[in-house]
């Protein structure tokens, strides 16, 4: 937490137990902490197939009910390419090329 | 694929196929066998991955986008087979499913 | 037996042999003049002989020309550095492989005037044997001669992927991609793959895709171009697509394709004051007005 502003930096070596327990876990910790806003850190990631891609938009899905909205950042050349090539290009997820912008974008929306 | 000198990008695509498929296979096949070819000459990686689930009835209807008879998105398969340089599906439902696919380095 | 014969005659009829070998080469026009003066091609000639011939006699205990064995190391790396030296020039694959098989004859010819053979038996095994090691060698520059061209053609294919794709910086944290000609999917993937890690690379916000050169725009490219803009939206910076010419603005229209969320300007320059305008740069003329 920053500035009331939660981050999440997704681990390189993250298997499909861990996201989905961080997906339970999110709504929980921006209520706990009064979170204004969620920044998703994917750099570590080298690989992001359907299941994970899901899994991230489901993430910013919950930040922007919960009134937090939800930043994407670091995202690789590679995985995107590949991301669109699989058809999901998620629309209803905000993305910053790294957390800095992420954060200056928040602020200067609230 | 490191071996073959391949770029960071058909690394990434193809190990996306594969985990596509793979998670197929152990969401609806119940558990599959990977196999792994190199094939230096071509510059090409191949990779079987065999599961012994109920096999897919409607190919066509499966490899298209957005269809799922479980809870996925619909787009492993068919998205799979973009990222693929060679794609192949044998099915016999009842039986298994095998898929083959291939990227160059 | 045979393999012995054959060695006796590399050994005792070196000069006789490279002049004959040398005779069949020029009557099948594989001297080639233009490319070689006749010392280097006599030298080449003679470090393959002796290098064949130092495999004979390594042989001729087995007797046999086994075309696998470790006794034709020497020669094939002779023959690599003669492959690439002639290819270089110009020779074909055709005449590498005619030049190596020109040997053939004239030891032949040697074979069936000194073996002193009456049922012939000999005479058939060492010319079968001999046969059998000079296809396999020939075989070999062929090979030789393919992979180094497949070299070539790998090679520039890859350079002209890079000249026809550039990623041009035009100010802090914007970025250029001007593309030119057709644009097919292998090359529509390289644009990407460019595009994308010029994000990272120069720290770039803005891509501005500039499609003025573009000839025409199908479904195909029109896909490829959305597919761009999504990717690089993707990593958290903004595409903007410019030089929209009126008559591809018609055919994108016409063809149904959806640009949807992704900005379009008619020009590049109108682009690059958009791209401005977004990240607060103002760029001012000192010239009095």
């Amino acid at each position: 937490m920053v500035d009331e502003i939660m981050l999440v930096a997704i681990d390189e070596n993250i298997n499909d137990s861990d996201i989905v327990a961080l997906q339970d876990r999110l709504a929980e910790e921006v209520h706990a902490n009064n979170a204004q806003g969620i920044v998703i850190d994917i750099s570590a990631l080298e690989i992001v197939d359907t299941f994970v891609g899901r899994i991230i938009a489901q993430l910013a899905g919950i930040g922007v009910l919960m009134d937090a909205p939800t930043y994407l950042v670091g995202m690789r050349p590679a995985v995107a390419m590949t991301l669109v090539e699989l058809g999901m290009t998620l629309p209803a997820v905000k993305t910053a090329r790294n957390l800095q912008h992420a954060v200056t974008r928040l602020r200067a929306s609230r | 694929m490191d071996a073959l000198g391949a770029k960071v990008i058909r690394k990434t695509r193809l190990v996306t196929a594969v985990s596509e498929i793979f998670r197929n296979g152990l969401i609806y096949g119940g558990g599959a066998l990977v196999l792994i070819h190199c094939h230096n000459a071509t510059r090409t990686v191949w990779i079987d991955c065999c599961d012994d689930g109920p096999g897919i009835e409607d190919m066509a209807l499966a490899l298209s986008d957005g269809y799922t008879s479980g809870s996925g998105l619909g787009r492993g398969l068919g998205g799979a087979k973009r990222l693929a340089d060679a794609f192949e599906v044998l099915s016999e439902p009842g039986i298994g499913t095998q898929v083959r696919l291939a990227g160059r380095a | 037996m045979p393999v012995r014969y054959i060695h006796v005659i590399l050994d005792n009829e070196r000069e006789l042999l490279l002049k004959a070998w040398g005779s069949t080469q020029a009557e099948e026009g594989l001297i080639r003049r233009d490319l070689f003066t006749e010392r280097e091609a006599r030298t080449q000639t003679e470090m393959l002989y002796d290098a064949l011939s130092k495999g004979v006699k390594a042989s001729v205990e087995t007797d046999l020309l086994d075309p696998d064995a470790e006794c034709w190391d020497d020669m094939r790396a002779a023959l690599a550095d003669v492959t690439r030296e002639r290819t270089k020039r110009g020779v074909s694959t055709a005449e590498m492989a005619a030049f190596v098989l020109a040997l053939k004859y004239p030891l032949f010819e040697r074979l069936r005037t000194t073996v002193d053979d009456s049922n012939g038996k000999v005479l058939i095994d060492a010319v079968n044997q001999f046969t059998r090691l000079i296809d396999s060698v020939s075989l070999y520059t062929t090979e030789l001669c393919i992979s180094e061209r497949d070299k070539t053609i790998r090679r520039q294919q890859e350079e002209m992927m890079e000249l026809a794709s550039p990623v041009v910086e035009l100010w802090d944290r914007i970025v250029a991609v001007p593309l030119v000609g057709t644009l097919d999917s292998m090359r529509a993937q390289e644009v990407m793959e460019n595009t994308l890690s010029a994000i990272v690379d120069k720290k770039a916000d803005i891509v501005i895709i500039d499609i003025t050169g573009v000839l025409t725009v199908d479904t195909q490219v029109a896909q490829h171009l959305i597919r761009t803009a999504a990717a690089v939206r993707l990593m958290g910076a903004e595409a903007i697509i410019s030089g929209i010419s009126p008559r591809i603005a018609q055919t994108m229209v016409q063809l149904g394709v959806d640009t949807g969320e992704i900005r379009t300007r008619s020009s590049l320059r109108m682009a690059l004051a958009d791209a401005f305008r977004q990240l607060d740069t103002d760029v001012i003329s000192r010239i009095a007005k």
